[in-house]
């Protein structure tokens, strides 16, 4: 199974920075699915879900940034009122500690995933196996 | 005023005698008395004996700061520690202070020289000088206070800090002679205008500012916010304290006490000694001291030395204001911090590469230091809190091996510059020149 890797870049807490990063992506023809954005005063660092993730990464490195690849889970979001609250409850329920969260709608726009970062993705795939979820799968 | 006229007036050719007599007295004493200078002589082939000039005295070899540290505690002493009756050390932070003693001599030509400096910024026994250095193992305090009694002035010994008590005593005891650090005289005169205390209500006419660099644009801003001459103090532990050198109102350099310490400029590369004028390293022997006479020591401050008679009407030789450093080393609110120390603690954190920047500035009146460090795929996580983590850590470990804490920034790699693939370490922005 494709597990779903997400960039995550170093970025300093400054005006034009994130502008540098995106152009480094666009430059290389990778499409930004997903952005989210964890600062801590003077520095942050930035999640991308793309298209290409290998290549992005290629990319940012070679453009001078710290950058990583790493795995996520990103479970399936009913579109309906409560259709977040239903996933976050089966996560509370299984007592699973989400590190960060966002959202990202999948390429094919009619499907959208909540993105969680945690410690074991395997673990935790195993303990929400019969709560009726649907995991991203590329 | 000059407290001792025959001593600071005197013609050249007397001093160079009286100079020479004592340079050659003291180098056989401290042969005879300190193994290290024994040891060193030897190693130079120099005997006492050959010291026939007053130019022989670079046939000597030089005495550092790191050989007083390896000669912690009382290694530099000449005499035994019985009759040394008080010691002093450095500000420094890194290792082992410099420890510094004193006979009863020593004291008392240390109040002599104080109380020509004091003499020299025209206090007298009618004043009140509010004595705002450190009272303690710190020689500043210590040092105006032995030259204010001497010449039977009033001293309040009353340190730095609790700024408004400090400006209260100064109204209430009509302080008319202020010393301490120029960056505090600020702060007080800032602190003073907050509460709505005019310096005309002071009676400030001057005052001595010294331990730590300060510039020509810094002394009119004393002098204009605080109604009084304010002029350069120049000293150092390691060969008395405050009273090495005192500008006098000329504003025209520092007259050196050079019949007690003997000024030398050398060219911190070659080691050689510079003519009269030129910019070089100041070298400093003390000819009269008894419980510690250094030789030919480095102080590493860059000036120069000008001959010529001051207007008024001294004959001792005076030194530019201080420039700079011919090492690396940094005083950080009056605490000496040396930039490879800190590169050593960064580069004892795992995962942090030598590309670094400390970069000093004095946003009002005290000194502010930052270290920025470039992240590293090794220092990397994408998890911010692990990063907030590893800068902590980082800030913990200079501070447990430089006793200072420094803020650290994490920049992005390659963000630093480079000059010809050398990164410049230190940016002082204080701007003393």
């Amino acid at each position: 199974m494709g597990e779903l890797k997400q960039l995550s870049v170093f970025a300093e807490n400054k005006p034009g920075k994130i502008e540098k990063i995106t152009k480094a992506l666009a430059d290389a023809g990778i499409n930004i699915l997903a952005i989210s954005i964890s600062s801590s005063g003077d520095f942050g660092v930035i999640k991308f879900i793309v298209d290409k993730c290998d290549d992005a990464l290629k990319k940012l490195k070679e453009a001078g940034f710290t950058a990583s690849l790493n795995d996520v889970l990103g479970i399936e979001l009913q579109d309906r009122p409560g259709g977040l609250h239903s996933v976050v409850q089966a996560l509370g329920n299984r007592s699973i500690n989400v590190e960060n969260a966002h959202v990202f709608v999948a390429g094919s726009r009619d499907r959208a995933y909540l993105i969680i970062e945690v410690d074991d993705i395997n673990h935790t795939r195993e303990l929400l196996k019969n709560d009726g979820l649907t995991f991203y799968n590329s | 005023m000059i407290w001792d006229k025959k001593a600071e007036c005197m013609t050249q050719k007397q001093r160079e005698s009286l100079q020479l007599e004592r340079m050659q007295k003291t180098v056989k004493y401290v042969y005879e008395k300190v193994p290290f200078y024994k040891k060193r002589f030897n190693e130079s082939k120099i005997k006492p004996a050959e010291i026939k000039s007053l130019a022989d005295i670079s046939k000597l070899p030089f005495t550092a700061k790191a050989d007083l540290r390896e000669g912690y505690p009382f290694g530099m002493f000449a005499v035994p520690r019985e009759q040394i009756v008080e010691i002093h050390t450095s500000s420094g932070t890194t290792g082992k202070p410099v420890v510094a003693g004193y006979t009863r001599n020593d004291l008392a030509m240390w109040g002599e020289v104080m109380g020509r400096t004091l003499t020299m910024i025209g206090a007298n026994q009618n004043d009140v000088i509010q004595n705002c250095y450190g009272y303690g193992l710190f020689t500043g305090g210590l040092g105006i206070h032995y030259g204010a009694q001497r010449i039977g002035a009033t001293v309040l010994p009353i340190s730095a800090g609790q700024t408004k008590r400090q400006l209260q005593v100064m109204q209430d005891f009509g302080s008319t002679i202020l010393t301490c650090t120029p960056s505090y005289a600020l702060y007080l005169a800032e602190v003073a205008e907050e509460e709505g205390i005019t310096a005309k209500k002071l009676k400030l006419k001057a005052g001595c500012f010294g331990a730590e660099m300060w510039t020509e644009k810094i002394r009119d801003e004393i002098e204009k916010r605080l109604h009084l001459t304010a002029l350069n103090i120049y000293g150092l532990t390691e060969i008395i304290g405050p009273g090495v050198a005192q500008e006098c109102p000329k504003k025209n350099g520092l007259h050196i006490a050079e019949d007690h310490f003997y000024p030398e400029i050398i060219s911190p590369d070659t080691l050689e000694v510079l003519p009269e004028g030129e910019k070089g390293e100041l070298v400093l022997t003390g000819i009269t001291r008894e419980g510690m006479p250094m030789i030919r020591f480095r102080t590493k401050d860059v000036t120069a030395l000008r001959r010529g008679k001051c207007g008024c009407g001294r004959t001792l030789v005076r030194m530019d204001r201080i420039t700079g450093r011919s090492d690396d080393m940094l005083k950080i609110r009056g605490v000496i911090v040396f930039p490879s120390n800190i590169e050593k603690a960064l580069l004892e954190v795992k995962g942090v590469e030598p590309h670094y920047q400390i970069i000093v500035t004095r946003p009002q009146f005290l000194d502010e230091i930052e270290v920025k460090v470039e992240i590293t795929k090794k220092m990397f996580s994408d998890e911010v809190k692990h990063l907030e983590k590893l800068k902590q850590e980082i800030e913990d470990h200079i501070e447990e091996k430089i006793g200072l804490r420094i803020k650290v920034t994490l920049v992005e790699p390659k963000s630093l510059p480079r000059s010809e693939g050398k990164a410049q370490r230190v940016v002082d922005m204080r701007n003393f020149k």
